[in-house]
């Protein structure tokens, strides 16, 4: 059974295409006001998945609620359900001629609970950009009118694909900072990514999916065991570079402080990177 | 807010954007203008007493603007805003589908009212066209564009399924509305055509439209040099209905927002 409190709810997820398995047997929940983030190669099935969520693809077999509706056809109404959802799509390049706040202001008509245009256009960023007709914008800031569009309509879910792809480090702090705030006023949001900082930044909780199942959820912290695996303690001694890995990093340094009688050359203790842990988990290290 | 609403505000989005792409603007109002004066300056014959050929001529382009404004641009632009990536967009919002549909009708009925206005201005200052006298006529014309435009529209939007892509689009399209053309007499006299020509092109609307706007702009007279010797209104119409109803149901079925 999927549960009718979560906000996404996924219980053995499959589709094929060409008898090629995308998605086999996928589970997933998702919290309401939480970010959940999807970390995965391409190929691994994060599209496929998401895609289903949002309803813009049929599944094979499975069961698949978002905030209690099966997407694919919501009892409520298709069109009463998409009111409550709001998705970025990875790649959307309108003709343009129309302008930043004339878009936003048209896409607001087709929500019930939209929000004020004008302000969400502040939010993203995109003031000064705001009579700039669509073709005249960067890459950056296209995708923060995409995300714009998305949240115009005050969703109780977001999905965001790939969001920040093409930004500069600058626009990711902000674009960071804009999500955080949507969660803080409730909205549950689900992510993919390729970048693992920005899931370690943001998310309350990580799923890696590879071939199409999910192979771990936990929070960034506790990835793969991140918390908890061996220490890896490195310095130098008689001109070489030395390192060990152990699970008591505190008594290993202990006992090479004695053997030196003070300070260890080189001396530095790590854990492994969220990449680390990630490039293990899909088999890639 | 109501389907019919957001149909109209679609609409007006679409003009909007429609006007500021000169180039498209240019090219499908322009255009018909810009044959009518070629033909009309090539073929000064007259085809029966008192009809000359550019009269004949600008009753097919206005079928044939219908034909253009609708099908033509629809089953263009259609499957390029699918390609990038707007219509899938679009569908990801709580905007329903006939909105959209609506906000095409309403975008190809302005363009192709202006057209209109266009080549009959161009054609009574230009080349001798007579704009019908009679209410009747009027009311016929007007009952001419709003079915054939209808049809027109959702033709275009069933035939959008059929390109690949946005950029491929046009090399499909463009080629049977011109073979069209030259079927359904907007080029040549119909009556004119083989036999076999005539049967083919009896069985889509444009050559309908062409006969029944030359029941409103030549004589009525001239009806005896029909093909049929008569302009076949009641058939126009019930043939006209239905492609409408074939055309209705395609865009519900097969309309795609994306390509997957």
């Amino acid at each position: 059974m999927t549960s009718q409190h979560a906000a996404i709810s996924v219980k053995g997820l499959r589709k094929s295409y060409a008898g090629k398995d995308a998605v086999a047997g996928l589970d997933l929940e998702v919290a309401k006001g939480e970010i959940f983030a999807i970390l995965g190669p391409n190929g691994a099935g994060k599209t496929t998945t998401v895609e289903i969520l949002e309803g813009y693809r049929k599944r094979d077999s499975g069961e698949v609620l978002v905030l209690g509706e099966d997407p694919e056809n919501p009892h409520s109404g298709e069109l009463h359900w998409r009111n409550r959802i709001g998705i970025v799509l990875q790649s959307v390049n309108d003709a343009g001629d129309l302008s930043v706040s004339e878009t936003l202001h048209h896409y607001a008509h087709y929500y019930s609970h939209a929000k004020d245009p004008d302000s969400v256009i502040g939010l993203v960023g995109l003031s000064e950009k705001k009579d700039a007709k669509i073709a005249t914008l960067s890459g950056g800031q296209r995708r923060r009118l995409d995300v714009a569009l998305g949240i115009i309509g005050s969703p109780e879910i977001l999905f965001l694909d790939e969001p920040t792809t093409g930004f500069d480090p600058e626009a990711r702090r902000a674009f960071w900072e804009l999500i955080r705030t949507l969660r803080d006023e409730g909205t549950t949001i689900l992510l993919t990514t390729h970048y693992l900082d920005e899931a370690e930044a943001l998310a309350d909780r990580v799923a890696v999916i590879n071939k199409g199942l999910v192979i771990e959820v936990a929070s960034p912290e506790l990835l793969g065991g991140r918390a908890t695996a061996s220490a890896t303690v490195s310095w130098s001694e008689g001109g070489n570079s030395r390192s060990e890995e152990t699970d008591s990093p505190t008594r290993f340094v202990q006992d090479l402080a004695t053997r030196f009688k003070g300070e260890i050359p080189d001396l530095a203790i790590s854990r492994p990177s969220l990449e680390d842990i990630y490039l293990r988990m899909i088999g890639e290290a | 807010m109501s389907i019919l609403k957001l149909g109209a505000l679609r609409g007006q989005l679409e003009i909007k954007e429609f006007l500021r792409q000169r180039e498209s603007v240019v090219f499908t109002l322009a255009f018909p203008v810009i044959l009518l004066f070629i033909f009309g300056s090539v073929f000064k014959n007259t085809i029966a007493p008192g009809v000359t050929f550019s009269q004949y001529f600008v009753a097919g382009m206005v079928a044939s603007g219908l034909v253009n404004t609708g099908f033509q641009q629809l089953a263009i632009a259609i499957p390029m805003s699918r390609d990038l990536g707007t219509l899938k967009r679009l569908r990801g919002t709580p905007m329903s589908p006939i909105s959209y549909f609506i906000g095409k009708a309403i975008v190809v009925t302005a363009s192709m009212l202006f057209q209109v206005a266009l080549l009959l201005g161009f054609g009574a200052l230009l080349f001798g066209l007579h704009l019908p006298t009679s209410g009747i006529l009027w009311l016929r014309f007007t009952w001419l564009i709003l079915l054939g435009s209808a049809c027109s529209t959702v033709l275009g939007i069933a035939f959008s399924s059929v390109p690949k892509s946005g950029r491929g689009a046009s090399a499909v399209v463009s080629p049977i509305v011109i073979v069209l053309q030259f079927l359904s007499g907007v080029f040549f006299v119909f009556s004119d055509l083989p036999k076999w020509m005539q049967d083919i092109a009896a069985l889509f609307p444009l050559k309908w439209l062409t006969q029944g706007m030359r029941s409103v702009f030549l004589p009525s007279d001239f009806a005896m040099k029909e093909a049929a010797h008569s302009w076949e209104l009641g058939k126009t119409a019930l043939i006209l209905v239905i492609w409408l109803i074939i055309g209705t149901l395609l865009s519900i079925r097969t309309f795609k927002w994306s390509e997957e």
